[in-house]
């Protein structure tokens, strides 16, 4: 099939970034949307351009490295995958497609489709993990029972690979459903109880810190999120703040 | 270079462990403080081991070329950790553990490292359920287990498909916890490029910042390569796209042994290939097989019609498929460890029963799985004479809960539904058994320099069992290397801060400078993955699933020659200074193009075939790998002195004590 693309390009983060138009030949559905670059950029390197710079990594939909806004939906048109996992069956020929990196004041423009996400990295850093000693000897994993439903809740919201499509979804660009997940991971286990109070709080402040929007309940993070992390994060996360701040 | 000392401590097997700790010296808190490691790479082994470290008391400065330490690719590990838990009371033991990983190996690892290794695994279950990881759980609330190839109990720890990805979350939250405290300065979107050695031992490396292209100096009292496995050599692989093995083809090339670089492993359930344009292949976890049958059809004309489309897999019947695996290997059936099962494939789609268009691949069957399950949960739902279709639709509801992302993500590549027809599969690149050759320490050849997980070579022999890589990464990485580094250390503590000033630094940078402008001055005709595609064919057609002398020793001709080719034509855009994707690619492109070299020279050297490495010329009449324990039981570790092919090798003599050496039978 033949493309008409049109890309966001922009030399660093200091220049101003513009779109520019491609046509691209010869794409084949079983293609990825990312192997389709891959061949737009064999193609300009050998005309002797600069090639799109994109992040991308392990191409399988789980380290969340990969980026693209596609016509206005973060990772494209298809649900539950990330950009890597995005085929060009899902287009047809003659197709416009528009890609742009994610917008948001906090995560600005490396390269071209490439942001800096370091403010996810912030956040974790203020609380996201349980104060257990690496080198102690804990108990045996056995000896706290954990129902299976919370386990497995638990587990839901640990899925969350960090890509930031929340944000770039959102149109006050805020990273509650992101913050949101790692608060609940922790929250619905008994070891991760005893900082839940101190957690949440350093974790907000942290998000609030790094310019990211408020929440207002559009509920567009979820409908994007490549993992389906659900809203009732972002509902435990208030609950678990409003008693956290309450307590004094 | 000495002699290959393992370091191995004296003793009974099961007491060298406890026995090394209570004697190596240890550095006390205090001075601690006054010592830096650079840990490079933040996957499983890297995270743990700074986390630990920074921990313990010492100022752990990581990199990773990601824009994240939890983007490294232990995150796409899917089906689980190994541990001789034995909650299942099926017979587990540290013992069982540790022979199943010895023979699944076939008797080419360390028996003290393995042993070691199964007695620690049991603390990483521990260790990663304080920490929040959510493992798979039973009704009753207690840890699930499931079962991988090569062994006959459930020792597998899981979340769901998500193994890799949990555990890596833990590690790095352990990381985070660490960066908050100030103990571990995180530099992510930087490669190192060099390693930097003063008075012969390892002080620190130069990197360059991915973003500024900037070139910078980074001391410290010990380097540890946490780098992973060099699978991309074969361009296509499971591995994610920037995998690399420069750290470690560095350290080489400054005087570290580089161990077995041909036992490579070929995972038999992956995504087969589809065309020209594929630039990954992606792995069906393992798990799989726990419920999947793999088959072919017995007909030739069969296949044929399948690969014609004219006949679909659901239309044969029992009788007409072939469950090669269950026919040949009747005791592990399906679940034979993934060399086998990978050779079998190959067979059966050589002999021309292949089922995909292009006739390399076999299918992956749920349907019998499918039944099964539902037949159980109509009973204990209590449904009296339920019809086909409702218990078809139960068991679709548990397999979905068991491998639903893994379903979901072959249906997104493949555009077929795998609860309705059966999968298809074919072996594809997926961990490399080789790597920096280290002793019980974790030390490689040069001092200070260490090398943990994937990046060493020590544990997997010539073939790595299932959930037995995150196993290593996280034992090496917790619970091995930051006791064994300290005994290294203790001789550090008054050396005071390492200069970055010094003349080796200076040296060592303006390699670096010099290797990048040559990159940026070739001539400009062909892009870095041409050149990465061509490598990978070569190593796949001549180096893959089975190897014989005269392919090896073409490959090593092609290997040379597409290595000058590529310095003298390499085109390369944009410029050093800035963000260059390309020119990051290309650089680790030409340390694939010295290294595949080498991997071809070792497998032309080993007259054998054992694990992953099948030698044509050595098999029994039935095609099973025949090894020559008289000849070959050693460790190939191989010394860098100028050039890939004048390699000089050493040979780490394999002694076991505590096993019989016996045939590998899986029948």
């Amino acid at each position: 099939m033949k493309l008409y693309l049109k890309i966001w390009r922009q030399k660093d983060a200091n220049s101003k970034g513009a779109m520019v138009d491609y046509t691209l030949n010869g794409v084949e559905s079983d293609m990825s949307f990312l192997e389709m670059l891959d061949i737009l950029n064999e193609e300009l390197i050998s005309k002797g351009e600069e090639p799109v710079e994109f992040d991308h990594d392990c191409r399988e939909g789980i380290c969340g490295t990969c980026s693209l806004m596609i016509n206005g939906r973060p990772h494209g048109p298809d649900s539950l995958i990330t950009v890597c996992q995005l085929h060009m069956r899902s287009f047809n020929d003659g197709d416009e497609i528009v890609i742009e990196p994610w917008r948001a004041t906090a995560f600005p423009v490396i390269k071209d489709l490439i942001v800096d996400r370091s403010a996810f990295e912030r956040i974790q850093q203020a609380g996201g993990y349980i104060s257990v000693n690496t080198s102690g000897r804990p108990v045996d994993a056995n000896a706290i029972p954990i129902e299976k439903d919370m386990a497995d809740q638990s587990f839901n919201a640990a899925t969350c690979i960090g890509c930031g499509a929340c944000v770039a979804a959102c149109k006050n660009a805020s990273a509650m459903l992101f913050t949101s997940a790692k608060v609940s991971q922790f929250a619905l286990l008994p070891q991760g109880r005893v900082e839940a109070a101190e957690r949440v709080q350093n974790m907000v402040r942290q998000m609030d810190l790094e310019g990211f929007g408020n929440c207002t309940n559009t509920g567009a993070c979820e409908v994007e999120c490549p993992k389906g992390i659900s809203l009732e994060n972002i509902a435990r996360m208030n609950r678990e703040y409003l008693s956290a701040t309450t307590k004094g | 270079m000495a002699v290959l000392d393992s370091k191995v401590p004296s003793g009974p097997l099961a007491d060298k462990w406890t026995k090394h700790k209570n004697e190596i010296d240890l550095v006390n808190p205090a001075n601690k403080r006054n010592i830096d490691i650079i840990v490079v790479g933040t996957g499983l082994a890297g995270g743990s081991a700074a986390a630990t470290l920074a921990e313990l008391g010492y100022n752990v400065k990581t990199f990773c070329y990601q824009d994240s330490p939890r983007r490294a690719h232990s995150i796409a590990a899917q089906g689980g950790v190994n541990a001789a838990k034995n909650y299942q009371g099926d017979g587990d033991s540290v013992y069982r553990l540790f022979y199943d990983t010895i023979k699944g190996g076939d008797y080419r690892s360390r028996e003290a490292n393995v042993y070691r290794l199964a007695e620690v695994s049991t603390n990483i279950i521990d260790q990663c359920v304080a920490q929040g990881v959510p493992f798979a759980r039973e009704y009753g609330g207690l840890l699930d287990n499931r079962s991988f190839g090569g062994v006959l109990v459930s020792r597998t720890f899981y979340a769901k498909g998500q193994t890799g990805q949990q555990l890596l979350l833990g590690a790095y939250a352990a990381m985070n916890r660490q960066i908050q405290r100030g103990k571990i300065k995180s530099y992510t979107r930087h490669e190192m490029l060099d390693l930097v050695l003063v008075d012969g031992k390892a002080r620190g490396i130069i990197a360059r910042d991915l973003i500024s292209g900037e070139i910078e100096r980074h001391s410290a009292h010990a380097v540890v390569l946490a780098t992973g496995g060099y699978g991309n050599l074969f361009f296509l692989s499971t591995y994610c796209m920037g995998a690399n093995v420069m750290a470690a083809w560095k350290a080489h090339k400054k005087g570290a042994y580089f161990a077995n670089p041909c036992f490579t492993q070929i995972h038999p359930t992956c995504i087969p290939v589809s065309g020209d344009h594929q630039s990954k292949l992606t792995l069906m976890s393992e798990s799989l097989r726990n419920d999947g049958r793999i088959w072919v059809p017995k007909r030739l004309e069969d296949a044929k019609a399948i690969r014609e489309g004219k006949l679909k897999p659901t239309q044969l019947g029992e009788e007409e498929r072939d469950y090669y695996l269950e026919r040949r290997y009747p005791a592990f059936g399906n679940l034979v460890p993934r060399d086998v099962a990978s050779r079998a494939a190959k067979e059966r789609c050589d002999a021309g029963f292949g089922v995909n268009k292009t006739g390399e691949a076999v299918f992956l069957d749920f349907s019998a799985a499918i039944m099964r399950y539902g037949r159980e949960k109509a009973l204990t739902s209590g449904l009296k004479d339920p019809d086909d279709n409702t218990i078809r639709q139960l068991g679709e509801e548990i397999v979905e809960a068991k491998y639903g992302n893994l379903f979901q993500m072959y249906e997104k590549i493949v555009d077929e539904n795998p609860y309705k027809t059966p999968m298809m599969i074919y072996p594809a690149v997926h961990y490399t058994m080789g790597g920096l050759w280290v002793d019980y320490n974790l030390q490689t050849t040069i001092p200070g320099c260490y090398a943990a997980g994937e990046a060493n070579f020590s544990d997997h022999g010539a073939n790595r069992l299932g959930a037995s890589a995150l196993m290593q990464g996280l034992a090496d990485g917790y619970f091995v290397l930051p006791y064994t580094i300290g005994d290294y250390l203790s001789d550090d503590i008054r050396t005071g801060p390492i200069s970055t000033d010094s003349p080796e630094f200076e040296q060592a940078e303006v390699a670096v400078r010099d290797r990048i402008e040559k990159l940026m001055s070739g001539r400009g005709i062909h892009s870095v993955d041409y050149y990465h595609k061509k490598l990978g064919k070569i190593m796949w057609n001549k180096c893959g699933m089975s190897r014989n002398a005269k392919e090896l020793k073409e490959a090593i001709k092609e290997i040379a020659e597409l290595r000058k080719d590529f310095w003298e034509n390499v085109k390369i855009t944009g410029t050093p200074d800035s963000k260059n994707q390309e020119l990051e690619k290309a650089g680790r492109v030409a340390d694939f193009l010295e290294l595949g070299e080498l991997f071809a020279k070792d497998a032309l050297e080993r007259n054998e075939s054992c694990g992953g490495h099948f030698r044509e010329e050595y098999q029994t009449e039935e095609g099973e790998a025949l090894r020559d324990d008289e000849n070959f039981t050693f460790v190939s570790a191989w010394e860098y002195v100028g050039d890939p092919s004048a390699s000089k090798l050493h040979k780490e003599d394999l002694n076991y004590e505590n096993i019989e050496v016996k045939t590998r039978s899986y029948k």
